[in-house]
């Protein structure tokens, strides 16, 4: 019987995405958007777009795979998929459930990406606008909870009071994204350095996440381009090949109105041991992170769930010279992140993922063998995955 | 008079099948939350069967209004027009140790600038919308004193 593994079945062979912008400055629709980040990956990969086979995308992306292949001329849709739920906790999971399709023999070329314009749509970051709520929202609602940081900074209080976590560990965090970005000109934040002071001086957006805790809201667009791991070194890059990607929640993660038994976590407990384990590595053969935030002290909890710092460890863990490249313990959000390079859903961290295999990174981190996301954590399900170079196989 | 912690406008609770007698028993100053008929255990928020046995005979039943504080959060940034002149106010969570540990979501009464302690002893108070059309109640909490009065 064949082993039920991902494990260096499928391979990245194609990353690609539009010209980053803030929310609302983007001239091109959404929909051209994803075309464009799908025709740059292909570009990448150095293949036609019409060899696309398969499309998957997360948190019910707006860009249908029918009308997609139709305007790219793919010959033969046979894939296309939606990970249910959890906003960028998707990202990883839409990655798995492409190289699932792959390795199963469903497609052969799938295209994961996704594309967002918060000028365009809706903004992440408003309360609803209704006269009235009803369901589980009417019990959060009017008592002023409204926004994914009132959904979730309440896990983070409870995991920073029972570890006595400091408000330096989230400050360090903010600035790794900034300080890498400085670097990489593709990222909004580019030229925008960001300083201690800075950060301790910004204002509140919700006790005890200032304003550079949180994520941009942005337009833009992402994609890459997954073959199987036979075809992967016909390609003009260094082949990056999946070890492993997983998704999930803990018991009753989804339990209403704030009432999961395990509040105080970013949701990875019992997903980050199925990480490991497909992959056959530990916390101590990770190189390096690409790590979600869609607020910081996501990140924090996401890091220690994943076995990367001990709970109690995080005020000494988290310092910048520990995340930065090329040196650091442990480089965190090479590329600017979703707070400094682009809130592409998450997308673009596991584009930079690729990069730190293919030694491609504006923040390189040398002899990079192994590369993990941790995508979308506090909501449900989130999921991760790693990376690894032929090395590793 | 309007004595609400927060600033009117914020989207109104509708009853839903599901949830309308903890809504109705607000009105009527009682905190009704769902226990199973079979393994009589607690369970909020409102769902349509036991989690735990998976029974889908479901009582709501009345519980003391009283717990302690979970988890809180001071918000300053307003995302809805209404919150535009609040100013900070606090969210909190509050666990009731004497209905299976539930929790419940709502604000902390008093000075926004309170110190915040997880772990302190919380009553309910409840906060009733009765100008509205058609009227409503929230259940908002305040600090119990160390000698156990309000």
């Amino acid at each position: 019987m064949t082993q039920r593994t991902l494990r260096g079945r499928v391979a990245v062979v194609g990353v690609g995405e539009t010209t980053y912008y803030k929310r609302g400055q983007s001239p091109d629709a959404e929909f051209k958007l994803a075309l464009e980040a799908i025709v740059n990956a292909c570009a990448d990969a150095g293949i036609h777009p019409r060899e696309i086979d398969g499309f998957a995308s997360f948190s019910n992306d707006r860009n249908d795979p029918s009308q997609l292949a139709a305007a790219l001329g793919c010959r033969d849709l046979r894939f296309s998929n939606m990970q249910w739920g959890g906003g960028g906790g998707g990202g990883s999971a839409a990655i798995g459930n492409a190289a699932a399709a792959i390795a199963t023999g469903q497609a052969e070329c799938v295209v994961v990406f996704r594309a967002l314009a918060q000028g365009q749509f809706g903004r992440f970051g408003q309360g609803a606008q209704t006269p009235t709520v009803s369901g589980n929202l009417a019990h959060t609602v009017p008592y002023g909870l409204l926004s994914p940081a009132h959904m979730f900074v309440m896990k983070y209080r409870r995991f920073a009071h029972e570890h006595g976590v400091r408000q330096e560990a989230l400050r360090a965090i903010a600035m790794a994204s900034y300080a890498h970005a400085q670097a990489n000109e593709r990222a909004v934040m580019y030229g925008r350095p960001l300083d201690e002071q800075t950060y301790d001086e910004s204002r509140w957006i919700v006790e005890p996440w200032h304003l550079y805790d949180c994520c941009q809201e942005n337009d833009g667009a992402a994609a890459m381009i997954l073959v199987s791991a036979e075809r992967a070194r016909d390609f003009p890059h260094l082949p990056c090949y999946l070890l492993a990607a997983v998704g999930g929640s803990q018991y009753r993660a989804g339990a209403p109105v704030h009432n999961t038994p395990d509040y105080a976590t970013s949701s990875f407990r019992t997903v980050a041991p199925r990480l490991y384990e497909m992959a056959r590595l530990g916390p101590a053969d990770i190189d390096v992170v690409q790590s979600y935030e869609n607020f910081t002290g996501g990140v924090l909890m996401s890091i220690v769930e994943h076995g990367l710092c001990k709970a109690e460890e995080c005020n000494d863990f988290f310092v910048l010279d520990n995340l930065l490249a090329p040196d650091g313990q442990l480089p965190l959000n090479t590329s600017g992140g979703n707070l400094a390079e682009c809130y592409m859903h998450g997308l673009g961290l596991n584009l930079e993922a690729v990069r730190q295999i293919r030694r491609t990174s504006t923040a390189q981190v040398p002899r990079a063998e192994v590369s993990m996301v941790i995508s979308g954590p506090m909501v449900t399900p989130v999921s991760s995955c790693i990376f690894g170079s032929e090395a590793t196989l | 008079m309007n004595t609400a912690y927060l600033k009117p406008g914020l989207p109104a609770p509708a009853a839903s099948d599901l949830d309308r007698p903890y809504w109705d028993g607000l009105r009527e100053g009682r905190l009704l939350v769902q226990r199973c008929r079979r393994c009589d255990r607690y369970q909020w928020g409102p769902e349509w069967i036991c989690h735990r046995c998976q029974n889908f005979d479901l009582a709501y039943v009345e519980v003391e209004p009283r717990g302690r504080l979970y988890s809180h959060q001071r918000v300053w940034h307003p995302v809805h027009p209404a919150l535009g002149a609040q100013g900070p106010y606090v969210i909190v969570l509050v666990e009731l140790p004497h209905a299976d540990d539930i929790r419940l979501v709502g604000n902390l009464l008093g000075d926004p600038m309170q110190d915040l302690r997880i772990g302190a002893e919380v009553e309910g108070v409840f906060e009733h919308h009765a100008d509205h059309a058609p009227p409503f109640t929230l259940l908002q909490w305040r600090y119990v004193k160390a000698d156990g009065s309000a």
